[in-house]
Order: structure tokens, then sequence, then C-alpha cells
């Protein structure tokens, strides 16, 4: 197994003095799914954000693809970006345009300024994004304006657009939490089976912990801004999962004890 | 870096059409772009038609340039005093203000009769109707006019603003109160109480924040117009020594010190204006 | 406690009604405004209005005059907003908080775009009236400024408003600054920055009438002509072309607003 991705003491310190992040280490293999939960507030966003350097990490080294991004700006930071796909809890697509534009949108890192804001994609592009579409279900919404969308919908489109990135890794930000619990599973599937079938490696953030357990291959535990679990899902504990979640931990244990059967009722 | 490309999804894989367009003319784009283009042609056509009288339009630009420089850093007092810049600065205030004040009390009720929910489509629309006629005539010619029967002075200079202000203030305040939930008129409806009595005790107590908010924007604007108005229609103030000395002393040093003067008053009526608003939607 | 409660809240408007009034009173005494006057004056106005204030057959000559005058008021007003419209739209951009380049930049375009609102577009016609006289430009780059500062805090407004969301995800697929602008801020807010546009050229064709007659030009000048030779059936002549040219545009962009939704 290579690995893809590195982050050695990463730490984010706002400048009001909170401390978002404090000596993050971890790693990510090719190809793996790997799920970070945690509460709300403990840095889970901050925490995607710093690889893809939405945000930028006060301290420490961000290690993708075998080479130390930290210093990354301008150029070398935007074809970086191309390697890397994100998706996210609100979508964030352009509301007023088609699916299919909201889609070629990904193809914006690779474009020169000019090509870029007049929106000239080649053929080859344009056929890529309608088989994107096509795979993900969404063929007959090609023109469709997003605004005319279920959330579903939109997160599939928002998939798409980072699919056509070509990426070698996936950022997911919450992708289901604004989504009912069948859309939900629509796009868990659909994340799973881009990290089956393309090999893209996945690192999503979800406050589920029952979906993580499903789902992923390993499981990053976060909370106030430090990783405190890190291992195979069969390997969280409810101990884990309280030292995660701190006392709020009563009714996600429910949902820990129930794994199994909401596993088997699936299959 | 042993690392592969990740496969990628073959164009050759499915069926697609070969062209694939990615606009799709809808009806809010061609609005959209008819509407730019058709501006834009006008703005060109415009360009030539503008009646130049042989000027020269560059050495103008220039000259401009060199007169707004003036303005802004060498402003100095030459046909009057501080003191009675302070005063000009107050009179027009003050026209601003009874033009406000006009203007709100006669629109409050005009706007009762205007919101749809407290009285019927026909009335609602009438009103609104002659609201917008009397908002179409410029400001300036509803004081023009009234100084030919009143003589031109502060009666005729707030009764001519009142007008514009009144058309405004209707618009919206009616919009506010048509915005109100028709629970809270039924409720009232609903223990008997009488027109007045619902509009006293449940419409202008629900909508008082937004009217507020209407009214001290509208004097934000009627500041404005009345210093638009002391030096297009002799209402005095200090719309009328920035006349003189911009068109009759051709002093563009003073009128340097008159423009700080008004937009001294402007910045603060703006933030006051924000910081009412700010603190009545709490 | 009750009854406290209600004397308090009769005695606080008791007060505020009590200082509107004071102010009033002030305010009067100040501009020497005297309220029966006022009032006495409407009825006056209206009966000299219907024996003087109306369009005859003779005015009816004027006509041709006054259009060609309101015509090129009309391109005066579109033109200003849309030259406008587009330097507002740079400034909006480097004055957003969510397209901003640098602080420096953002406060320096919200200082720029305050200046040229809050100063009265009477102000900047007769500065404008020594260097460019009696001709169209005056009123274009007079309406010009007066309009860019507006628009620019609009389309400012429009632009926070349309979000950060779509912004970030360009951004986060490697896009550069301008196609992320011209990808994902223009057409989130383009319905919105049109309808700004053609508020303003209504705007603005109220104001030309006021910078007309500062600066003899336009439909303003044409007016003013009239009024001064008394020549009122004339004049009235000249206001119901305007009205009707406003309510026109009105209706016209009230129909543009909704088929752009």
């Amino acid at each position: 197994m290579t690995t893809l991705l590195e982050m050695k003491h990463v730490s984010k310190k706002y400048g009001n003095g909170t401390v978002a992040l404090s000596d993050v280490n971890f790693s990510v293999n090719e190809g793996e799914f790997v799920s970070v939960i945690g509460p709300s507030g403990a840095g889970k966003s901050t925490l995607l954000r710093c690889i893809n350097k939405m945000i930028q990490a006060t301290d420490g080294e961000v290690i993708f693809d075998s080479v130390n991004i930290s210093g990354f700006k301008g150029r070398s930071l935007r074809k970086l970006r191309t390697k890397i796909g994100m998706i996210f809890q609100n979508y964030n697509l352009v509301e007023r345009l088609s699916v299919i534009e909201n889609v070629l949108h990904g193809r914006l890192g690779y474009k020169s300024m000019l090509s870029g804001s007049l929106g000239l994609f080649t053929n080859d592009e344009k056929q890529q994004a309608y088989h994107l579409l096509e795979m993900l279900g969404l063929k007959e919404q090609i023109y469709q304006r997003c605004d005319q969308l279920s959330g579903g919908q939109k997160q599939r489109v928002g998939i798409a657009r980072a699919l056509i990135q070509n990426p070698k890794l996936m950022l997911c930000d919450e992708p289901i939490a604004s989504l009912d619990p069948s859309s939900a599973k629509t796009i868990m599937d659909h994340l799973k089976n881009i990290s089956d079938s393309l090999k893209i490696t996945v690192l999503i953030n979800l406050h589920q912990v029952d979906i993580a357990m499903n789902y992923a291959d390993r499981i990053i535990g976060v909370s106030k801004g430090q990783i405190v679990f890190n291992g195979a899902p069969s390997q969280l504990t409810s101990g884990d999962i309280k030292t995660i979640y701190g006392s709020d931990a009563s009714n996600l244990m429910i949902n820990i004890e129930n794994h199994d059967r909401v596993k088997v009722a699936e299959k | 870096m042993s690392m592969k490309e990740p496969p990628r999804i073959s164009p050759a894989m499915t069926s697609a059409p070969a062209m694939i367009k990615t606009k799709k003319l809808t009806k809010s784009n061609i609005v959209i772009r008819t509407t730019m283009t058709v501006l834009a042609l006008l703005t060109i056509y415009g360009f030539f038609t503008f009646n130049n009288q042989n000027l020269k339009f560059w050495p103008s630009l220039m000259a401009t340039f060199a007169n707004f420089k003036t303005v802004f850093i060498q402003p100095h007092f030459n046909h009057f005093t501080f003191s009675q810049a302070v005063e000009g600065v107050t009179v027009t205030l003050a026209l601003g203000l009874l033009t406000t004040i006009v203007g709100a009390v006669v629109a409050f009720f005009l706007s009762l009769l205007a919101a749809e929910n407290l009285t019927n489509k026909t009335t609602s629309n009438i009103v609104k109707t002659i609201v917008a006629i009397i908002r179409a005539v410029p400001t300036v010619l509803w004081v023009l006019i009234f100084a030919i029967a009143a003589g031109l002075g502060s009666v005729a200079a707030v009764i001519g603003m009142s007008f514009h202000s009144i058309s405004y203030l209707t618009k919206a305040y009616s919009e506010s109160f048509e915005e109100i939930d028709e629970g809270a008129i039924e409720a009232l409806k609903a223990t008997g109480a009488g027109w007045w009595q619902i509009v006293f005790q449940s419409i202008v107590p629900n909508a008082l924040t937004s009217l507020i908010s209407w009214t001290f924007m509208r004097f934000e604007v009627n500041f404005g117009v009345a210093v638009a108005m002391g030096a297009a229609a002799g209402a005095g103030g200090i719309g009328y020594e920035m006349f003189m000395a911009g068109a009759f002393y051709f002093d563009i040093r003073e009128m340097g010190t008159i423009t700080y003067f008004i937009l001294a008053i402007a910045i603060v009526l703006e933030i006051l204006s924000t910081q009412i608003k700010a603190r009545i939607r709490i | 406690m009750s009854q406290t409660y209600f004397l308090t809240k009769r005695l606080r408007s008791l007060v505020v009604l009590g200082v509107i009034v004071l102010v009033c009173f002030g305010s009067s005494v100040l501009t020497q405004f005297n309220l029966s006057q006022g009032i006495a004056a409407i009825p006056k106005a209206i009966v000299w209005g219907f024996s003087n204030f109306y369009p005859t057959a003779d005015s009816l000559a004027y006509l041709s005059d006054i259009w060609a005058k309101m015509q090129e008021t009309l391109l005066v007003s579109i033109a200003a907003a849309v030259v406008a419209a587009i330097f507002a739209f740079i400034f909006a951009i480097l004055g957003s908080r969510i397209t901003k380049v640098s602080n420096f930049l953002a406060v320096l375009s919200r200082a720029f775009a305050n200046l040229s609102r809050n100063i009265d577009v009477s102000v900047w016609s007769i500065v404008l009236l020594l260097t460019f006289g009696q001709t169209s430009l005056t009123g274009f780059f007079a309406l010009f400024i007066a309009s860019f500062g507006f628009l620019t805090r609009a389309f400012m407004e429009t632009i926070d408003e349309s979000g950060t969301d779509p912004v970030e995800a360009l951004k986060s697929a490697g896009a550069g600054y301008v196609p992320t602008i011209f990808q994902a801020v223009v057409p989130s807010s383009i319905s919105q920055i049109m309808s700004w546009i053609l508020f303003m050229i209504e705007t603005n064709i109220r104001a030309a009438t006021l910078v007309g007659i500062l600066t003899g030009s336009g439909i303003g000048y044409i007016f003013d002509l009239y009024y001064k030779r008394m020549d009122y059936h004339a004049a009235s002549l000249v206001v119901v072309v305007i009205v009707i040219s406003i309510l026109l545009i009105e209706q016209l962009s009230n129909y543009v607003r909704r088929a752009m939704l």
C-alpha cells in the first residue's frame, strides 16, 4: 500500500486565539475510504480544508502524493487542487446554472484565464460530464437549473463536478448532513462505489457514527482539535465514542449497539 | 511517485450525443441577454448623439479632474463664514425634516388605504396608481409648480418635496402592512374589534420597526433633495450657497468647503440610519 | 404592576410625540415655513393648475422639440447607468467580502463609492458645469458619478448575499480568480444586478430633470425655458412627456424583472 496523504504535526490557530487543530498526525493510503467523525466544532471541517489549503495551517506539514505541499501558492496550488476533489454539505453549486454547467466547473482548474472565464470547454470534456451524469443517474436533468433539483440530486451534481477533475483524493465535508436518510444512502453508495471502482481515495467527514462504521475502511475520531481515535471500525468501542463525543454520547451508544443489525438488514 | 493515474471514464464508453451544448436558452437567459444588448446598443448610440458643441473631450475631462482636486484639497471660505455655513446646513436639514414628517403623516393614512389586506383590491389599486403617477413627476417640478402658486421659498419647497416623500413612503408603508401575518388581523377581528382598533392595536405595532426604518431612510434621501432644491428651486439653505459659489461666483474652492459640509452630514445620517436599522431589528 | 407598565408605555409615546412636535416647530421657525400657508397653498395650486397648467392645442407644436430633448435625456440616463454599472461592478468585486483581493483595496473602493454616493448629484453637476458647459456630457458625468456610488453599494450587497459557497467550490477545484468571478459570482448575481441597473435608469431620468435645470441641458433645460417664459401650457406638456416616459419605463423594467427570475 502506498501512502497518498500524510499530515505531520498540523495545527491551526485563529487570530482570536481559538485553536481549531492541534498537532494532528495521520496518513491515508491510496484507495482507502476513511471517515472522520466527531462532534460539531471539533475541527473536522478545518482538518479537511487544511489538506487542499482552503484554510492555511499555522504549523506542520501536509504531504500529498510524496510532495510536501505546505508552501504551495498560486499556480502550483491551483494545480494541486485539481488533483483533490471536494464536495460540501451545502452542495455549493451555482444555483442559477444548469446541471452540466456546474459539472464542467470542475474543469476550470485546467483552463487558462480566458477560456475559463468564458466557459469554453472542449467536446471531450462535455462528453465526460455527460457520462458522469449518466453514471450518477442524472441524465434526464442535464439542462435543468440546479435550484430545481432535490438535495440528493444536488449532491450528485457536486460529486460529478469533483470527479470530472480526475482527482486522486476526494474530500467530503458532511456530504449527507442536509439529506433525508434515503438520499443519504444513495450518496454514500455512490461514494463507496467511486472509491472501489475508480480507486479514488475518499476522506469523508461525518457526524453519524453508524454510517461511518458501515462504509469506512478506517475511522479517525476528532475531539477538540485533536485526534483521539484512529483505527478500523471494528476496533471502535463505546469507550472511544465517549472520548470523541464527551458526555453527549448516550444517544450515540444505541447506534453502535444496533450497528450489526443495521448491517444485516441492508444486506 | 508510484501513483497511477486514476482510471478515467472514457468518452467512448456509452452513447452520448456527439456534440453537447452547455447553454440552454431559458426565458430568463434570453431576457437577460436581450436587455444587456439593448442597453449596450442604446449606450453606444447615445455617445454618438450627445451634443458636444465642439467640446474638446479630453482637455475638458482633465480640467474636471483638476477641478475635483481643487474642490477637495483646497477648500476655503470667501463669500460666507463658518457660522453661515452651519446655518445653511441647519436650514437644509430642517427642510428635509419637515418634508419627511409631512410625508410620513400623509403617507401613513394613504398607506392604510393602499394596503390590500386592510381595504380591498380596487381601493388599493386606485391609491397605488395615483401614488405611482405622483412619483413619476420629478421632485424639482413639484417644487417649481408650487412656487407659482405659493411663491419661491420654504413653503413651496416643503410642499413640493413632500409629494415625492408621500408617494415613496406610501408604497413602502403599504408593503410593510401587507407583509403582516393575516392571523394577527383575524385574531382581533374575532374579538369584534373595529377597523381603527385593528389598525392601532395590531397593524401599527407589528409594522412599527419597518415604518421607522423606512422613514429614516427617506430622511436621508430628503437631505440630498433639500440640497438640490436649494440649488435649483430657490429653497435656501446650503444648496443655495453652493449654487451661488459654483454657478455665480465660479469659486470652486468655496464649493469645496460646502461639499465637505454636505458630505459630513450625509455620512452622519447614513451611519444613524444603519444604526437605527440594526438596533430595531433585534 | 400592569398599571405602571401601561403608564410608562403611554408616557414614552407622549415624550416621543412631544420631541417630534418640538423639532417640527423649531424647523418651521428656522426655515420660515408656515403650515397653514402650506395647507392653503394646495387648493390654490390646484385651482391655478386647472386653469393654467395644461397642454393646449397651441403648445402641441412644441412636442417635437420636447420629444427630442426627452430622447436625449433618456439616452444620457441609460448611458450613465450602464457605464457606471461597469465601473461599479469592478469596484464591488474589489469591495465585497467574498471576492476582495486585499483589505486595503476593499476599504479604498468602499470609501470611493461612499464619496460619490453621499455628495448629491446637484453638487457634481455644478462642478462639472464649469468644465463641460451646457452639454449632454455634463449631465452624463453628473449622473455617472451618482450612479456609480449607488450601484457600487448595491452590487456589493448583492454579491455578499450570493454567498461564499459556489466561490469556495470553484476555488477548491483549482479555478483562478477571474474565472471564479465569471463562472460563480456573475451567474449567481446577474439578475439582481440587471434589476439594479434598471432601477438606476428610472432614478436617473428623474434626476436628469434636476441636473438639466442646473446645467442647461436635456429635458430639464426645456422645462426651465418654458417655465421662465411663463409658457405654462408648454411646460405642462413637458411634465406630461416626462410622466409618460417614466411610467412606460417602469412598466418595461417590471416586466423584465419578472421574466428574469
